[in-house]
């Protein structure tokens, strides 16, 4: 089973989430994106690959640029899902148990 | 990798249950859900900062949050009252999002500790009615794609 193709694995990563929600209203190059990220470009790169391999995301190609949107159809049945609200709360979650670890050494 | 949070949610019923388990004593995830100020923090996203207006930590007790974005404008306040509040053990209450039309949800938030370092917390959520609940646990994602769009503009705004 190829795990990267499985659409909540895609999903579960907080960077790849963000991604979608960015390409959520307009299409954008990989340079755009990454331009909005912290992270190292050929790890956004790593990222887009995985949401395209899985068809969360399309490729089009514009000239030198290949520009990606999301793939509404395949959001769909995936916002329908449980995922995205759990994936807020470990969000959550998470945050609140890095904040509360700095409090145990008090 | 194991997911720390789960959601249990079956089809056509109009509760759920979300079970989290913590790397920290069941004192401190208490704490994060007693103490406004650690709550301020960890409700918090980069998209909108969380406020507590009110808070009274007791039986009978009510309180009230709020959510700024980035231009410190409220994009939604929610509020509740409290039922059970018993220390390291249990959290009852209401919640509500206000000038929204999902009606009110009962929250029991049972702690329980797992070893003098682990906890887990066990949150069932009971709505009004199977929609409501569905409709709720579409929200985050919807809100999410708004605030994104927002952002975006923010962004675009700083390239003019």
């Amino acid at each position: 089973m190829n795990l990267r193709r499985d659409v909540f694995q895609a999903i579960a990563d907080p960077t790849r989430r963000a991604i979608l929600l960015l390409v959520a209203s307009q299409s954008l190059s990989a340079g755009a994106i990454a331009a909005n990220f912290d992270t190292a470009r050929p790890t956004v790169s790593k990222h887009l690959q995985i949401l395209t391999e899985c068809e969360l995301l399309e490729q089009k190609q514009t000239g030198r640029e290949i520009y990606y949107h999301i793939n509404a159809k395949k959001m769909k049945a995936v916002a329908d899902f449980i995922e995205p609200f759990r994936s807020m709360w470990d969000d959550r979650f998470n945050k609140l148990e890095t904040i509360m670890k700095k409090y145990k050494t008090k | 990798m194991e997911q720390k949070t789960k959601v249990h949610a079956e089809a056509g019923k109009h509760d759920l249950v979300i079970t989290r388990d913590f790397d920290l004593p069941v004192e401190l995830v208490f704490r994060a859900h007693a103490e406004p100020e650690i709550i301020e923090q960890w409700m918090s996203n980069p998209y909108a900062t969380a406020r507590v207006l009110k808070f009274e930590g007791k039986k009978h007790g009510s309180y009230q949050f709020e959510s700024t974005d980035a231009q410190g404008k409220v994009v939604f306040r929610s509020n509740g009252v409290i039922h059970e509040f018993s220390p390291n053990k249990k959290i009852i209450r209401t919640f509500e999002l206000e000038n929204a039309p999902y009606g009110v949800q009962l929250e029991v938030y049972a702690f329980e500790s797992l070893t003098d370092d682990t906890s887990r917390l066990n949150m069932h959520v009971i709505y009004e009615s199977v929609a409501l609940r569905d409709q709720l646990m579409q929200l985050p994602f919807a809100q999410g794609i708004n605030m994104a769009h927002n952002r975006l503009q923010e962004v675009l705004i700083t390239l003019k």
